[in-house]
């Protein structure tokens, strides 16, 4: 069913590259949208972008392009709290956490492999 | 569209223009995006992102369906039979209307960003007169375009902002573009006989009038932009007169060459 | 913490984590998992994800040569869509903690795998109608499924995608009925589209039960529910009829309706060209890979650029945050 290409040859990826900036899709923003009728805002999905404006445009090409969406706000995923999981055990930080197992909200030092 | 029919019935005075005319004008207006839309088109697939992937491919669908309206129009003011698709795919190069900027190759990301804002800012004046035009039809045509064009050209301008004030390089790619494309925006303004007949007539508008305007806000983002406009006086024209570059052949050759093999079938 | 101890934990964890799975639970990104569910999950959804992207590239071959301007749009539409569907699922995958840098990356350096299915080139108007009508098709007996996996962002991506997917099969077989009906060039033209595309859709669906190892823990947990042999035969008995419908043949002289099984019976399938095309020796996997892989080069300095700006830029509140 899937292929995997053979074609790898020459093309570098990001490991093979020098030290030299990772390379990104931009950073990951929230959208959430109003249906008419005085409803509240939805979680939709997200988007990728480098600010606040194109995220905007972007969430609207995507989530609101086949209409039935009067308002919408985006966030930077970075900036959502989120409660602490249900399952938290003893072994887990009962704080507060990020959405998402999301690699973008830990600094990992460049250069260390395996992350 | 007949040319008689208007909204303001009262209105002796102004002479309403020859069908032919008023084909000419609204060959002008389809062409211009169908033309466009097919280069933003070529993105598909090839887009710096995902996310503009999608945004192109909008822009396009909304220029394309823009250009089938006038272009039904067009054929029905001709009045020979002749359907948006037969005007889009059995004209030659010749008798296509564009402005040359319309046709050039789409070049790199920057290319067709300022491209496209410089077509977009010209839209959005034009269309703003044009959805009061004193033909209804043609007036419900422009209007569905101008809360399309209001999204055109945010994207748009946004982007040259991004790209002149992004990185070295971004900035001497969108300058490259402005440079080239400069001498190509005066045709968007130069009015002739159509022009006037379809302006006198309350149907069409004057596109000399909308160069100031359009220079403003050209300017304004420009210089937001940190990009400067070229010394470049001289204006290249002939696409309103079916003069075009060498491009829109081969364009034409792609776009047009399965019709052209089953003429006559349906699809 | 002890190794002993910590065993049992993970015993129980496991165990807590299947009963959720029995019980039909939908699992959060924040929820426990074990670490295969995690890599499982981010291997079959950038998988869904990159085939979506790679898929935009057979059919944008004929966007600029679409023949009317009703279908030029609808083509559009069609892969925008696509672009879409990978978006949606690239963010779905992305909340199991990894970046959609790195899937890019995955895809275009020849680690990740998208559908064998768009390793073929599409060589004339006819293959837009019959992609819609087979491939997606043959997607969508796979899609409605895949709406109640049990991993929550896997799920509503494909809801959204379910809503939008249905006028995708519908406007292919349209074209595919226009053309049938047409003049005798037209109907040539879609029935060797027909001819080149069946055999790759029906391989589409993925190897042979007894090959596909995958399938039962993937199905224990709820992220593929029919198994490929099914998924086949389905879109099979489906597909037949509306071939006859429209005049059409397929290219199997054994396909044929057995009264007592109320399936089709069908030919044996080439998997050698199947196993072929996986490892990289299909007609366009290098032309695919290397579109993609130049769309991302020459889209670097557009990126580096949005970035630069908007470091430039950022209000003050904004830089402390993260």
């Amino acid at each position: 069913m899937s292929s995997s290409a053979a074609v790898g040859i020459g093309y570098e990826g990001q490991e093979q590259k020098d030290g030299a900036s990772r390379e990104t899709q931009l950073p990951l923003w929230e959208v959430f949208t109003q249906k008419d009728g005085g409803a509240p805002h939805e979680h939709a999905g997200s988007v990728h972008a480098a600010d606040a404006e194109m995220a905007l445009q972007n969430a609207r090409d995507v989530y609101g392009r086949r209409g039935n969406v009067v308002s919408m706000w985006v966030v930077p995923s970075a900036l959502i709290t989120a409660s602490p999981s249900d399952e938290a055990g003893p072994f887990f930080d009962p704080g507060a956490e990020k959405i998402y197992r999301h690699p973008q909200f830990y600094k990992i030092p460049r250069g260390l492999k395996g992350f | 569209m007949n040319p008689v029919r208007r909204k303001d019935v009262s209105s002796t005075s102004q002479a309403s223009p020859a069908s032919s005319i008023a084909f000419e004008y609204l060959l002008r207006l389809g062409d211009d995006r169908l033309v466009l839309g097919h280069r933003l088109s070529e993105w598909c697939g090839h887009g710096p992102i995902l996310e503009e992937d999608i945004a192109l491919a909008n822009i396009a669908l909304d220029l394309i369906g823009q250009a089938s309206l006038y272009l039904k129009l067009a054929g029905e003011t001709e009045g020979k039979g002749r359907s948006e698709d037969a005007l889009a795919y059995f004209r030659e190069a010749t008798d296509f209307r564009n402005v040359q900027m319309v046709e050039l190759p789409k070049g790199d990301y920057g290319f067709t960003i300022v491209r496209q804002f410089f077509f977009d800012v010209f839209s959005y004046h034009l269309l703003e007169q044009l959805q009061k035009s004193s033909n209804s039809e043609l007036a419900g045509i422009a209007a569905k375009g101008f809360k399309e064009v209001r999204y055109h050209v945010r994207h748009s301008s946004e982007w040259v902002v991004r790209l002149g004030d992004g990185t070295e390089e971004s900035h001497a790619r969108a300058q490259k573009a402005v440079n080239e494309l400069w001498r190509f925006t005066g045709e968007m303004f130069a009015a002739d006989d159509v022009d006037r007949e379809m302006a006198t007539a309350g149907i069409g508008t004057d596109p000399s009038a909308l160069k100031s305007r359009w220079e403003a806000v050209v300017k304004d983002v420009l210089s937001r932009a940190t990009l400067t406009i070229p010394d470049e006086p001289y204006a290249m024209t002939g696409g309103r007169m079916g003069r075009h570059t060498e491009y829109l052949g081969h364009m034409l050759s792609d776009m047009q060459i399965v019709a052209r093999s089953h003429p006559g079938a349906e699809w | 913490m002890d190794q002993q101890a910590r065993n049992t934990t993970d015993e129980a964890l496991n165990a807590a984590f299947e009963a959720r799975i029995a019980a039909g639970e939908t699992i959060e990104p924040k929820d426990w998992m074990p670490e295969r569910y995690r890599t499982q999950l981010i291997r079959m959804m950038s998988q869904h994800a990159h085939s979506e992207i790679v898929g935009m590239l057979p059919e944008g071959n004929w966007i600029t040569r679409a023949p009317s301007l009703k279908r030029k749009m609808v083509l559009l539409s069609k892969v925008q869509d696509e672009a879409g569907h990978g978006l949606y699922i690239y963010c779905g995958t992305e909340t199991l903690g990894v970046d959609r840098a790195e899937l890019v990356d995955q895809l275009l350096t020849g680690k990740a795998k998208y559908s064998s299915i768009f390793n073929y080139p599409t060589l004339s108007w006819a293959d837009m109608g019959v992609i819609g009508w087979f491939v997606d098709g043959a997607a969508i007996v796979n899609q409605t499924v895949l709406a109640k996996a049990s991993y929550g962002p896997y799920a509503r991506a494909m809801i959204r995608i379910c809503k939008e997917e249905n006028f995708h099969k519908k406007q292919g077989y349209e074209i595919i009925a226009t053309l049938a009906k047409g003049t005798p060039a037209q109907k040539a033209m879609a029935q060797d589209a027909v001819n080149r595309w069946w055999w790759p859709s029906l391989m589409m669906l993925g190897p042979s039960d007894t090959n596909s190892p995958n399938t039962a823990e993937l199905m224990r947990w709820r992220v593929k529910r029919k198994t490929n042999d099914e998924l086949r035969q389905r879109f099979i008995d489906l597909t037949v009829p509306q071939a006859d419908a429209v005049g059409l043949t397929l290219p199997d002289p054994h396909l044929k309706f057995n009264p007592e099984t109320e399936h089709y019976d069908f030919g044996e399938i080439d998997w050698d060209e199947f196993w072929q095309v996986v490892k990289g020796n299909g007609p366009c996997n290098r032309e695919r890979l290397q579109a993609r892989r130049d769309a991302h080069e020459n889209g670097r300095w557009v990126r580096e650029a949005a970035e630069a700006y908007a470091a430039k830029h950022a209000p003050s509140a904004q830089s402390s945050a993260a």
